[in-house]
C-alpha cells in the first residue's frame, strides 16, 4: 500500500463510524520500489491531498525525512520539492502490517501490499 | 486549408464505432465534417480535417481504426479513377473539383495538382499498396493494377521497406463475402499517413498475459473502454470490480494511473484457480501488478484494495477522473456483498482469526444503482463512468437478429447464451450547487 492510498482511505464502512479518517499504520515490513517520475501527475494530485495527514502517516513509519509540513503557495515550481513528494506518495510501500480505525479501534490487515478493509457478516448487520 | 481523408475501421465490433469515435474527438477537441453520412455497414468513412496532426491524434487512440489516407480521389470505377486522377494533374485551381451528390458516390473528384506533386519530388521513396476488399487478386494482378497508376509523375526510387511515400489503391467489393460483385462498388487512392491502434491487440494480447482471470476483458474492448472514458495522461482512475485488472493496462497505456477494489481476495491475491487450460497451479509471477510490469507501466499502478462495494471505503471529496468498470453479472462472476441470512449472528475471537465472510446477493439494480451514486459523487465535473451491463437477449433483439449478432459479434461469446451486454458510458451532468 503506497501512502497516496492511505491518504484516500477511511473505515466508514464500519458502523456508526463517522468520518473513519485517517486510519492509523502499523507497519512491519516496508519497501522502497522506485517510480518514474512525473511532475505534471504529482501537481494534480496534490490539492487532492489531506497534506498534514500524509506528513503524518510519512512521520509514523519513519519516512518524513526532508518532507515540509506545509505545502509552499507556489509548490508546482519547486521541483526538488516535488521529488520529495512523489518519493512519499509512490515509492514507499507498506508490505505487511495493519490499518486501525480511529474511531472505532477496529485494525485492518495489509498483506502482500494489499489492505483488506472486508469487514465480517457479524459487523454489517 | 481543410483536407479530405479516407478512414478505413476494422469490420469488427462495429457497434462502438460512433462512440469511440465521438469520444476521441472531443478529448482533443478535433472539428471534423463528414463528407459521407458515418455508417458501420461500410468500413470506412470520408472526413475531412483541419489539419494533418488532427488526424494523427484521432489515430493515436482508436483501436477500431485500421489507417487514415489522404484521399486523392475517388470513383465508382477503375477507369473513372484513372480519369480524376490524370484531371488532377492538369488541376491548376488549387482547390478540389467535386461533384457532390446525397447519396455520396460522385465520380467526379479531382484533387488540386499540388496535393500529389509535393509527393513527387525525385529525392522521395515510394511504394503503391493494392488493397481489395472481400475480393482476393493474386500479387501478378495487384502489379498490373499498380502498373496502370504509370502516368503518375513519381520520380523517386521504389522502396518496399520504410519508404518516405506510401500510396494506396483500394477497391471495395462490399462486405458480404458470399455475395462478391465483379466490379467493385467503390475505389479509393491517396496517400497513407498513419496506422491506427490495431498492434496493440496484439500486445496487450491475454493469451501472452502474465495474469488472467475467468472473465479478463478483452484486449481491443479494455481500449475502447479506455477511450469512451476519455483516459488522459495523468488522470486518476478508479475499478471498483477490478478482478485481474484488465481494464488497468489500457488505461494506464494512455498515461491514467489506477486505483482497484474487489471483494475477491483470492483473485487480488492471485490465488484463484488458473484460467489457461492445462495449467495447475498458479505462478510466483501472476499479479495485477505483474502485468503491468509486463506491459512497462508499473509506475501508473497506484493500488489494489480488498473492499466491499457495498459500504464506502474512500474520502468523502476524493475525485476520479473516470471510473472504468466491468461489474460481475452473476453468470461467470457472482454478484456478492458481505452479508448473513441469520440475524443476531456474532463471531467468538478465535473464529475471528482467518475468517472468511459469508456473502449474500447483490442484486444487479441494486449494484448499478450504487454504482451510479458513487459516480455521481466521486467523478470531477463533466468526466465519464464507463461500464457493461448485461441483457437478457430475447427480451431486446428478435430472433433473426440474435443469430445474425451471435456471429458478428465477439463480446456476446463471453456470456452464458441467453444474455448479450451493453457497454453503457455515463458523464457526470450532476451540476455543482456549492
Amino acid at each position: 500500500m503506497k501512502l497516496i492510498t492511505h491518504n484516500m482511505l477511511t473505515s466508514k464502512c464500519i458502523k456508526g463510524v463517522l468520518t473513519g479518517f485517517p486510519l492509523a499504520i502499523n507497519a512491519t515490513d516496508i519497501k522502497i520500489k522506485e517510480v518514474d517520475f512525473n511532475s505534471e501527475f504529482i501537481t494534480r494530485v496534490i490539492p487532492k491531498l489531506d497534506w498534514e495527514v500524509l506528513w503524518c502517516a510519512a512521520n509514523s513509519i519513519g519516512h518524513s525525512d526532508g518532507l515540509p509540513k506545509t505545502i509552499e503557495p507556489k509548490f508546482e515550481e519547486d521541483e526538488e520539492f516535488l521529488k520529495k513528494a512523489h518519493h512519499v506518495l509512490l515509492e514507499i510501500e507498506v508490505e505487511e502490517g495493519h490499518l486501525t480505525c480511529p474511531e472505532s479501534g477496529r485494525q485492518f490487515p495489509i498483506s502482500k501490499g494489499i489492505p483488506n478493509m472486508l469487514l465480517t457478516e457479524a459487523e454489517v448487520q | 486549408m481543410w483536407r479530405r481523408y479516407l478512414m478505413w475501421f476494422a469490420q469488427e465490433h462495429v457497434d462502438f464505432r460512433h462512440a469511440e469515435m465521438q469520444s476521441i474527438l472531443s478529448l482533443f477537441n478535433i472539428q471534423i465534417r463528414y463528407i459521407e453520412k458515418p455508417c458501420i455497414q461500410k468500413p470506412y468513412w470520408i472526413v475531412e480535417l483541419p489539419s494533418e496532426d488532427c488526424l494523427r491524434k484521432i489515430a493515436s487512440r482508436s483501436v477500431l481504426i485500421k489507417n487514415c489516407i489522404e484521399l486523392w480521389s475517388r470513383a465508382r470505377s477503375e477507369i473513372q479513377l484513372h480519369k480524376n486522377l490524370q484531371n488532377s494533374l492538369k488541376n491548376t485551381s488549387g482547390t478540389w473539383i467535386l461533384q457532390e451528390s446525397m447519396n455520396g458516390t460522385s465520380d467526379l473528384h479531382v484533387c488540386p495538382k499540388e496535393m500529389i506533386e509535393t509527393y513527387c519530388s525525385s529525392k522521395k521513396t515510394f511504394k503503391v499498396d493494392v488493397e481489395t476488399f472481400c475480393k482476393h487478386y493474386t500479387m501478378t494482378e495487384k502489379v498490373k493494377k499498380i502498373e496502370g497508376f504509370s502516368y503518375l509523375p513519381l520520380e523517386g526510387p521504389v522502396q518496399l521497406k520504410n519508404p518516405d511515400v506510401t500510396l494506396s489503391y483500394i477497391e471495395f467489393y462490399g462486405t458480404d463475402p458470399n455475395n462478391v460483385p465483379e466490379e467493385p462498388y467503390d475505389v479509393f487512392f491517396g496517400r497513407w499517413v498513419v496506422d491506427g491502434q490495431r498492434d496493440l491487440i496484439q500486445v496487450h494480447s491475454l493469451k501472452k498475459r502474465h495474469f488472467i482471470g475467468n472473465t479478463s476483458m478483452d484486449a481491443q474492448l479494455s481500449i475502447i473502454m479506455a477511450n469512451q472514458a476519455q483516459v488522459k495522461s495523468g488522470d486518476v482512475i478508479l475499478d471498483p470490480f477490478v478482478g485481474s485488472g484488465s481494464l488497468f493496462v489500457s488505461a494506464a497505456h494512455f498515461g491514467a494511473y489506477v486505483w482497484g477494489s474487489d471483494i475477491d481476495f483470492m483473485m487480488l491475491h492471485a490465488r484463484t484457480r488458473p484460467t489457461r487450460v492445462g495449467q495447475k497451479v498458479r505462478t510466483k509471477e501472476e499479479s495485477i501488478r505483474a502485468n503491468m510490469k509486463q506491459y512497462g507501466i508499473e509506475s501508473k499502478y497506484l493500488d489494489v484494495l480488498v473492499s466491499d462495494f457495498s459500504l464506502p471505503l474512500w474520502r468523502d471529496d476524493l475525485k476520479f477522473d473516470a471510473i472504468i468498470t466491468d461489474p460481475p453479472y452473476g453468470v461467470r462472476e457472482p454478484t456478492e456483498k458481505i452479508g448473513i441470512e441469520r440475524d443476531n449472528y456474532t463471531l467468538t475471537d478465535e473464529h475471528l482469526v482467518n475468517h472468511i465472510p459469508s456473502k449474500v446477493e447483490y442484486g444487479l439494480p441494486h449494484m448499478y444503482s450504487d454504482l451510479l451514486n458513487f459516480a455521481a459523487k466521486h467523478l470531477e465535473m463533466g468526466r465519464r463512468l464507463v461500464c457493461w451491463y448485461p441483457l437478457v437477449r430475447e427480451k431486446y433483439f428478435s430472433m433473426g437478429e440474435i443469430t445474425r449478432r451471435e456471429r458478428k459479434e465477439k463480446r456476446a461469446e463471453e456470456m452464458a447464451a441467453n444474455a448479450a451486454r451493453k457497454e453503457k458510458e455515463y458523464q457526470n451532468r450532476i451540476s455543482d450547487n456549492t
